[in-house]
């Protein structure tokens, strides 16, 4: 039920995030989406791609510090409320959100959102018990 | 662990009484100042202006009646200007890098090559070496000491020496895989870069048939030998020696890697207060200085080594009785004056590995508004790697607290991607000092 996202440890430094995407292009890896989060001098690039393991495989390959963590998709409708819905849900089971980002599918009327949370089974339960749908790894590529 | 009794490869100086080596020291030391007086103007000089003439130093207890020698001596007497012999008595040159100015070019006779090879036979025999060893040396060959005085020690003790001097990493590791190299020399930072390029092929050093490992030319902490012990699987032993005085081998250590064993019966060591000039009594630090008692091309006289260490004559559990020093501290020209407080790289070295990470750092100084910055680079890898900022924060964190513990001065941490910090397969640049005075 979770979804295989790369974390990469990138330099503040000219040129990283375009070395990096292009070794993933070489590599023949599909990015769906992607997120940054950054400090002066360094960020962590979150990535969900077609083929995480090959991914994960080619970057530790160009000496890039990169893991893979496991991460909860979920499916909300693109209404104003919908998304709300889901965090209160969390927030109320007293579920911490690390981080979160969305992306737009192909499924129309639908956005999906990635969230890194402290206790990912308790969210998990969460969620489906109150009907958000949980994305599984292979309907992002859908 | 091969065999555990010290053998010594000349028992009958390492193992003399105090009363013996003073006697050997004193008639030395007499015949040294002499040929320094007659053969070298510079000496000369020295000594008329001092109103010292040799015959004022009778025994080894006159040495600090001597005047201390520079490296800026040698500098200006640049090249041969210091040799006590003429050109047909020398056999081999070698030279300092130069990184640090002019180069420093040092003269050996015949016999000089013999007493250092000495020097470093000792030094391989103490951790355990034998004529039936193959010793994998991959210090530089060329004008740096470090390749062939390793060399002529091991061809000395009759083991079979594979000069493979440094570089191309990826063939040392096939000439110890394939000749089944027993003991490796070469510098500190170099043996982990040696064993990181291992790990990362995959290969178990339990595969190989290091036994011990002789690691000199750069200062390098207790943490740092363990680092280098699990790396290669093997027991890594200091080496200390400077090419003014001879090269590698000047002193050692023996398998209780509690000090080097100073070779006191050719090279006399004294510490002195770097400030006062003063000598210092054992067990305190203070600069060592080493006087060329058993040289013929180039005897110097008390010569400022600038490494920051301490001597101690306790009994050695090996046997040995020359006097030991502590591991070098680190340089006065290396130390780092932070805000005023007294920095060594090897202390920051130390708290690094200390917090579990690898050696993998860089310290870069810097003057911002007339305040001392000091920023140590750090390679992130995946222990310290999380997706969580929040996570590598506190990693962070606790570096530079353990830095300022340590150091008595606040420090700040910049992890950089992995390989990206300058590598050296000779001494590794561990300081940027950005400061213009």
């Amino acid at each position: 039920m979770y979804i295989n996202q790369l974390s990469v440890f990138l330099e503040n430094k000219k040129g990283r995030l375009a070395k990096i995407t292009e070794i993933l292009a070489e590599a023949g890896i599909d990015i769906r989406a992607l997120s940054i989060a950054d400090t002066t001098d360094y960020g962590i690039l979150r990535l969900i791609v077609d083929d995480p393991d090959k991914a994960h495989q080619t970057l530790k390959a160009n000496e890039f510090t990169v893991t893979i963590t496991k991460v909860i998709g979920i499916s909300v409708s693109d209404v104003p409320g919908a998304f709300a819905h889901a965090m209160r849900l969390l927030e109320d089971g007293d579920v911490q959100i690390e981080y979160a980002y969305a992306f737009i599918t192909r499924e129309p009327g639908k956005a999906y959102v990635i969230l890194r949370v402290n206790d990912r089974e308790k969210a998990l339960s969460l969620l489906s018990k109150a009907g958000v749908k949980i994305i599984k790894q292979e309907e992002i590529f859908n | 662990m091969a065999e555990k009794i010290d053998r010594y490869y000349q028992a009958q100086i390492e193992t003399a009484s105090g009363e013996e080596l003073r006697e050997i020291q004193s008639r030395r030391l007499i015949r040294a100042v002499k040929s320094c007086y007659e053969n070298v103007p510079f000496y000369k000089k020295k000594f008329d202006e001092m109103g010292l003439s040799p015959e004022d130093i009778k025994s080894i207890d006159d040495i600090s009646k001597l005047p201390l020698t520079e490296k800026q001596d040698l500098r200006d007497n640049y090249p041969f200007g210091l040799f006590a012999v003429g050109k047909e008595k020398i056999v081999r040159v070698h030279a300092s890098s130069g990184t640090t100015g002019k180069q420093t070019v040092v003269g050996y006779t015949k016999k000089d090559i013999d007493t250092w090879s000495n020097g470093t036979a000792r030094a391989l025999v103490a951790v355990g070496a034998t004529n039936e060893d193959y010793i994998h040396i991959s210090y530089g060959y060329g004008l740096f000491t470090g390749g062939l005085g390793l060399h002529y020690g091991a061809e000395k003790i009759g083991a079979a020496a594979i000069p493979v001097s440094s570089g191309n990493t990826s063939r040392q590791i096939q000439i110890i895989q394939d000749y089944g190299s027993n003991i490796l020399c070469c510098t500190p930072s170099y043996a982990v870069y040696i064993g990181e390029t291992l790990h990362r092929a995959g290969i178990s050093p339990d595969s190989l048939k290091l036994r011990a490992g002789i690691f000199g030319a750069e200062p390098w902490s207790e943490n740092m030998r363990l680092k280098i012990e699990e790396l290669l699987g093997l027991d890594a032993y200091d080496i200390y020696g400077l090419s003014e005085i001879a090269g590698p081998g000047v002193s050692f250590e023996c398998r209780q890697k509690n000090g080097l064993h100073v070779c006191e019966d050719y090279f006399y060591p004294e510490i002195i207060d770097p400030e006062t000039l003063r000598p210092l009594p054992d067990g305190l630090y203070g600069e060592l200085v080493f006087t060329c008692i058993g040289k013929e091309a180039l005897p110097l006289i008390r010569y400022r080594t600038r490494d920051i260490t301490a001597l101690t004559r306790k009994k050695c559990e090996c046997g040995r009785t020359l006097v030991r020093m502590r591991k070098p501290k680190g340089r006065t020209d290396d130390m780092l004056i932070i805000r005023g407080v007294n920095v060594f790289p090897s202390q920051v070295e130390h708290v690094i590995l200390s917090c579990g990470i690898e050696p993998n750092y860089q310290i870069i100084v810097d003057r911002k508004n007339s305040l001392d910055t000091m920023t140590v680079k750090i390679e992130m890898n995946d222990s310290m790697f999380s997706d969580s900022v929040r996570e590598i924060e506190s990693v962070e964190l606790k570096i530079k607290a353990a830095l300022m513990s340590v150091l008595g001065v606040s420090a700040g941490v910049m992890l950089v991607e992995p390989r990206t910090l300058p590598r050296s397969e000779g001494k590794a640049v561990r300081v940027i000092d950005n400061r213009k005075d």
